[in-house]
């Protein structure tokens, strides 16, 4: 019993009287200025979320992203598989049939024609990305954007998918 | 050249304290905020332009536009007119402090002070006493239970520290002998400029600032508002600026205490070599030096405030009547008679 501790971090509460210099209270107040100064001075921790940008893992499980094919044509078909795998109901889409002339813009007859993630409702978990056959929707390492309304966070075709002459890499998240 | 030379200068002069004294309040509150971030590792408001500059206009834009609100049962008008009692009485003080030598305009001498009056500690003491009433009629008026005791216990700590204060200056005048702070720092002009109080009154100083702490409110003596126990304190029922005037009046008194300290205690516009100065350079450029010595040495005070306030807890209520009436009005009294001890041996 008597030395008998799980944490190793027992201490032992004494109601001993205070010394004199105890008493006094102001060395204890001075040696407590001292650690907040010490502070004070020291690097601060903190990211900026949306400036600064920490180190991230390769699996990292980030903003998504609507792939292109080699040609620059969309991926997906809006076969509506990630609105089914998504378990908090972040995304909704709408189909079109692809017209004579579009051939050069999506990779088959169907394609998405409205394609829209709730960032606020999205929880990251990759769902979308498995579910996919057809390599269209892939999470990646960048960070959803600091905005203002709750509008703001409902991320349509615009944002999602990845400019032809600027492609997004995901080759990272393969190796995994 | 005559009363109406003086009317106009004095305006002038007033007016300059005046919004200095609100933009150096205002900027405590984003200094409180930084200082307080600093010593958690965090980086604090930096959003309101660089480095969050402009945050104190936010702040006070915000405040300016919630609701006024005023509860059902309160006593209206002096619901209305305490915070500005509060703010008044911690403006009031900072009309004796002489902020720097006088400056030479057209071969008139104009005394960087708004009054000179003789018995400025006399004044200092009467003016800060009457600081509790904005306290207290605030909480009082609001008609909530929470909002009261947070007067009682702000009224009853101001009372308590005023004793000791008025004993720590009693040292001091026996030293100095005289009340006026002009002299006053004008004494401590010797040495090139080095003869500070501090070297003569140094428990008179510790005593000093601890009561500075409780006057205003601050950590570790702020009972009165203290956020666990008592939700806001006297200020509780207030919003708007009215909750902003009572914000702002404790950086007001944190600033206006900061000024006192340096110029009873650590020589006012006296700095080091100021004498020296005085033989090369013309008058007007070492007085304003002399008041830059003097902002220096305030700010200074403020963030010794700021720091003690996010180092250590706040007293439990009797801990704070103990030290007031047990420790430090007999420390003060010991100071008395071994200052007085000291002056006559001196002198003989």
């Amino acid at each position: 019993m008597a030395e008998y501790s799980l944490s190793n971090r027992k201490v032992l509460v004494s109601n001993k009287e205070m010394t004199f210099k105890e008493r006094l209270y102001l060395p204890a107040i001075l040696t407590g200025m001292g650690v907040t100064l010490n502070h004070f001075f020291k690097k601060k921790v903190t990211y900026i979320y949306g400036e600064d940008k920490r180190e991230f893992s390769p699996v990292y499980r980030g903003l998504h992203v609507l792939k292109r094919d080699e040609e620059g044509r969309e991926n997906c078909t809006a076969c509506g598989l990630c609105a089914v795998a998504c378990p908090a109901e972040a995304i909704t889409m709408v189909a079109a049939e692809r017209l004579p002339g579009e051939e050069h813009l999506y990779r088959e007859e169907k394609y998405a024609a409205t394609y829209e993630i709730n960032m606020l409702r999205c929880i990251f978990c990759g769902m979308c990305e498995s579910a996919c056959p057809k390599q269209a929707v892939y999470l990646t390492d960048r960070l959803v954007d600091v905005d203002i309304t709750r509008q703001d966070f409902i991320y349509g075709k615009d944002k999602l998918v990845e400019k032809v002459d600027e492609r997004i890499d995901i080759t990272n998240r393969q190796h995994y | 050249m005559g009363i109406g030379a003086l009317l106009i200068e004095k305006t002038i002069l007033v007016t300059i304290i005046f919004a200095i004294t609100l933009a150096i309040a205002a900027y405590s509150t984003y200094g409180e905020r930084k200082v307080a971030a600093f010593m958690q590792d965090r980086i604090g408001p930096n959003r309101a332009g660089p480095y969050g500059i402009m945050q104190p206009m936010a702040d006070g834009l915000k405040m300016l536009m919630k609701e006024d609100f005023v509860p059902e049962q309160a006593n209206k008008f002096l619901f209305h007119i305490a915070p500005g009692l509060s703010m008044l009485t911690a403006l009031m003080v900072s009309a004796v402090i002489p902020w720097g030598k006088s400056i030479i305009i057209n071969g008139r001498e104009i005394a960087l002070q708004a009054t000179d009056i003789n018995i400025g500690i006399l004044y200092i003491l009467s003016v800060v006493s009457l600081g509790v009433y904005g306290v207290m009629i605030g909480g009082w008026a609001s008609n909530n239970k929470f909002a009261l005791m947070g007067a009682l216990r702000a009224s009853s700590q101001m009372i308590s520290y005023e004793l000791p204060m008025g004993l720590s200056l009693i040292a001091l005048l026996m030293v100095t002998g005289t009340m006026s702070f002009n002299e006053i720092v004008s004494q401590q002009n010797g040495w090139n400029g080095m003869q500070w109080n501090i070297i003569y009154q140094p428990i008179g100083f510790v005593i000093f600032l601890i009561c500075a702490f409780a006057e205003a409110n601050r950590t570790p003596f702020d009972l009165p508002e203290c956020e666990a126990e008592l939700v806001g304190g006297y200020h509780t029922e207030y919003s708007s600026m009215k909750l902003g005037f009572f914000l702002f009046s404790e950086y007001t008194h944190m600033f206006v205490s900061s000024a006192i300290i340096s110029t009873l205690y650590f020589g006012g516009y006296n700095f080091p070599g100021i004498n020296s100065l005085y033989e090369i350079l013309p008058h007007n450029v070492v007085a304003l030096m002399g008041v830059g010595a003097l902002m220096i040495k305030t700010l200074f005070f403020i963030f010794l405030f700021m720091w003690v306030r996010w180092t250590i807890p706040r007293f439990r209520y009797d801990q704070l009547m103990n030290l007031g009436w047990k420790r430090l009005v007999p420390l003060a009294i010991v100071n008395i008679i071994l200052t007085a001890g000291i002056v006559l041996l001196v002198n003989k």
